[in-house]
């Protein structure tokens, strides 16, 4: 099986070194860097928006592309957590904790130096475990029948919905609302059209992009519209040789990182649980563990390099059911399985073996790639630096710009610019209501193949709704699920409390939620 | 558990009142809409309105559960947490934002790439309360160019650069 894994391995790294592979992954991983260094712009807004430009690119490259962005956006946010204490992606709340005091004692540049390499560390035991689970998680799900799929996508929207940032029924309202926007359009069993109002632009369905880029991009700019505290660029003047951590630092972030890529890792692995609360549980892991806990919050390594770990080997994770089952687990998985789709291809067990160039390409453009960004990061810190200074009113603007011709780039349509503008709307309206728009995503992307699924299964068994329990495996989802369903009200009834009383200085462009503790880390 | 003491009043002033009672109004429209103009079919043949009407009638359970709890909940003593509207309202700063896209639909079906570019990112810019009129149209004219130079010679975007559309 080792064998076999490092022949498939072997054949990715030679469809990721191809030139025109290797480009877009580096000009993936460039742009995601320069993009998600901006305050306020996360990974999700930061794929949603350069998602468009993937278009003209055959999948494999279309793919590399976009998975680059990700981990750029991602590392390109911890800059921008540590120098200026600006969260713009929530498993990023904890490493402001101790990054922005490091900043604040002149040690900005250690913190950055070590979570390079802590962020590389994790990922690279992130990328082994997909390449050992994943085949072995495929094996399994191509013996699954309709009624299998149907539970386990139920058991991974609810996962997602409940474990998530906030009100875990809210979560569950949005994932029901994305899935019943994901049913717009024409029906594929019937073909009859649903939900259009007559409107023929919307017969093959809302478009993706305009739906990612309406509740992360025009949704976010009218929640952060002259709402953003001017940035402090006191702490900014980091240089390469500031980034040089020196022994003592090293030797004192070693453990930290490799407990933080096992934390992260394991929870990859439980469905739903993705970067925030991997990077949660870090945090108060090695906080319980130090021999001076008092001191986290003041600036310690391990506060920094532990959650960031866990949060790449976390990400790097949960690529593992997004692949080999279709599943994602988060909305920015979510955005990359859609991305495929639009490229044409279909997600699901079969994946591997009818795209293998894809995979194991992936897969080993993920190493490249955070070499790369080692590479990127440290000789050209001082430009990522710089770019913190760019002021929100520039920004936001621009941005507006490639929302709108990305969102027209997708079919060449006026129409769908309109959309985006509808459905941004709609997502600051949710989000002023105390919703995080992000599963709806989830439902969005999985709705239609969750129909799929369920009418098949329906017919299989004539009709029969208890063949969701009667078949073992789909059995152990819905347990699952009840179990998930059951704990959510448990902790409601009992009360909830943070274990971590975090934020000795309040990150100062937190919104309200940021640092809320996902109920499940407890 | 207190006793209920709540009124009403007190109640239209939780926020989650008012997120329970959009969610109930949104499934109940697509329950309708779902059951009366698609077939619904049987669980083994299901017709195209069976699932949409199934989920509009969880969306209404589940909004019904969100206000349900904002009845037995306390009304949040940060007065921020209640407040639907941030403030102060940026009125000013939503609008501008939501017309940069309208802006965009219209010149540039119209006018061409150049027009709708400049004009999006000009009104987006004065959405801000610190922009002046010349830093947003610097701000425009420079995003013009990138995003022309980008968009339509490098990834040929099939929208004319500049054109004139009134009246054909």
């Amino acid at each position: 099986m080792i064998a076999t894994a490092l022949t498939d391995l072997w054949y990715g790294f030679g469809v990721a070194l191809e030139p025109h592979n290797l480009m877009w992954c580096f000009v993936g991983v460039l742009v995601g860097n320069m993009v998600g260094v901006l305050p306020g712009m996360g990974p999700l807004a930061t794929i949603s928006i350069l998602l468009p430009l993937t278009f003209g690119i055959p999948p494999v490259g279309a793919i590399l592309m976009l998975a680059g962005v990700m981990y750029g956006a991602q590392y390109g946010g911890a800059i921008c957590s540590i120098l200026l204490n600006l969260p713009c992606h929530p498993p990023h709340a904890v490493t402001c904790l101790d990054g922005f005091p490091m900043t604040r004692q002149g040690r900005g540049g250690v913190a950055l130096g070590l979570t390079v390499f802590a962020s590389f560390v994790g990922a690279s035991w992130g990328i082994t475990e997909m390449i050992f689970l994943s085949p072995l998680l495929v094996r399994a799900a191509l013996q699954f029948g309709p009624a299998e799929v149907c539970s386990l996508m139920l058991l991974g929207l609810l996962a997602g919905s409940t474990l998530a940032r906030g009100s875990p029924i809210k979560g569950v309202a949005m994932t029901v609302l994305g899935l019943f926007l994901g049913s717009v359009g024409t029906d594929l069993e019937t073909g009859s059209e649903r939900f259009t109002f007559g409107m023929t632009e919307l017969d093959d369905g809302i478009e993706l992009i305009a739906l990612a880029l309406g509740l992360f991009g025009i949704a976010e700019f009218m929640s952060s519209v002259n709402q953003v505290a001017p940035i402090n660029t006191r702490y900014t003047n980091v240089g390469l040789k500031d980034m040089r951590p020196t022994k003592a630092d090293f030797k004192q972030a070693f453990f930290p990182m490799w407990r933080g890529t096992i934390i992260g890792s394991l929870c990859a692995l439980i469905p739903g649980t993705g970067p925030t609360i991997a990077s949660f549980v870090a945090y108060a892991t090695e906080k319980k563990i130090s021999k001076h806990p008092e001191k986290f919050g003041t600036g310690v390594i391990e506060g920094v390099v532990c959650p960031e770990a866990a949060t790449h080997s976390s990400v790097q994770g949960d690529f593992i059911p997004t692949m080999s089952l279709g599943i994602p687990g988060d909305a920015v998985m979510a955005l990359l399985l859609g991305a495929l789709m639009i490229q044409g291809i279909v997600p699901g067990p079969q994946l591997i073996s009818q795209h293998p160039d894809i995979f194991w390409g992936l897969v080993a453009s993920f190493w490249i790639g955070n070499m790369l960004l080692v590479l990127l990061n440290v000789p050209l810190i001082g430009i990522w630096v710089k770019m913190l200074a760019i002021p929100y009113r520039f920004l936001y603007p621009s941005a507006m710009f490639f929302v709108c011709i990305g969102v027209y780039a997708a079919n060449n349509d006026f129409f769908q610019v309109g959309e985006v503008a509808v459905i941004g709307l709609l997502g600051y309206v949710l989000l002023r209501l105390g919703f995080h728009p992000a599963p709806i995503l989830l439902g969005f992307v999985l709705g239609p193949r969750f129909e799929e699924n369920f009418r098949r299964a329906m017919l299989i068994s004539r009709g029969d709704i208890g063949v969701f329990v009667e078949r073992p495996i789909s059995a152990l989802f819905i347990a699952l699920c009840v179990i998930l369903i059951g704990t959510q009200i448990y902790v409601r009834l009992r009360g909830a409390k943070p274990p971590i009383k975090p934020a000795l200085y309040p990150p100062a462009g937190a919104r309200p939620g940021d640092l809320e503790l996902p109920t499940a880390a407890e | 558990m207190p006793p209920v003491t709540h009124s009403f009043r007190e109640l239209t002033r939780k926020r989650d009142f008012y997120a329970g009672g959009l969610m109930v109004l949104l499934g109940l429209g697509v329950a309708l809409k779902g059951w009366s103009s698609y077939r619904l079919g049987t669980l083994m043949h299901m017709g195209p309105g069976f699932l949409p009407t199934a989920l509009g009638v969880i969306l209404t359970l589940l909004g019904i559960a969100i206000a349900g709890f904002a009845t037995s909940a306390p009304v949040a003593a940060d007065e921020d947490a209640e407040r639907i509207l941030p403030q102060p309202p940026q009125w000013w700063g939503w609008f501008c934002i939501l017309a940069g896209p309208a802006l965009f639909v219209i010149c540039g079906r119209y006018f061409g790439l150049v027009p709708a570019t400049f004009a999006c990112v000009f009104v987006a810019a004065l959405g801000d309360r610190t922009a002046t009129l010349k830093s947003s149209l610097v701000l425009a004219a420079i995003v013009t160019v990138f995003g022309v130079a980008l968009f339509s010679y490098l990834l040929q975007i099939p929208l004319p650069v500049l054109t004139w559309r009134i009246g054909q």
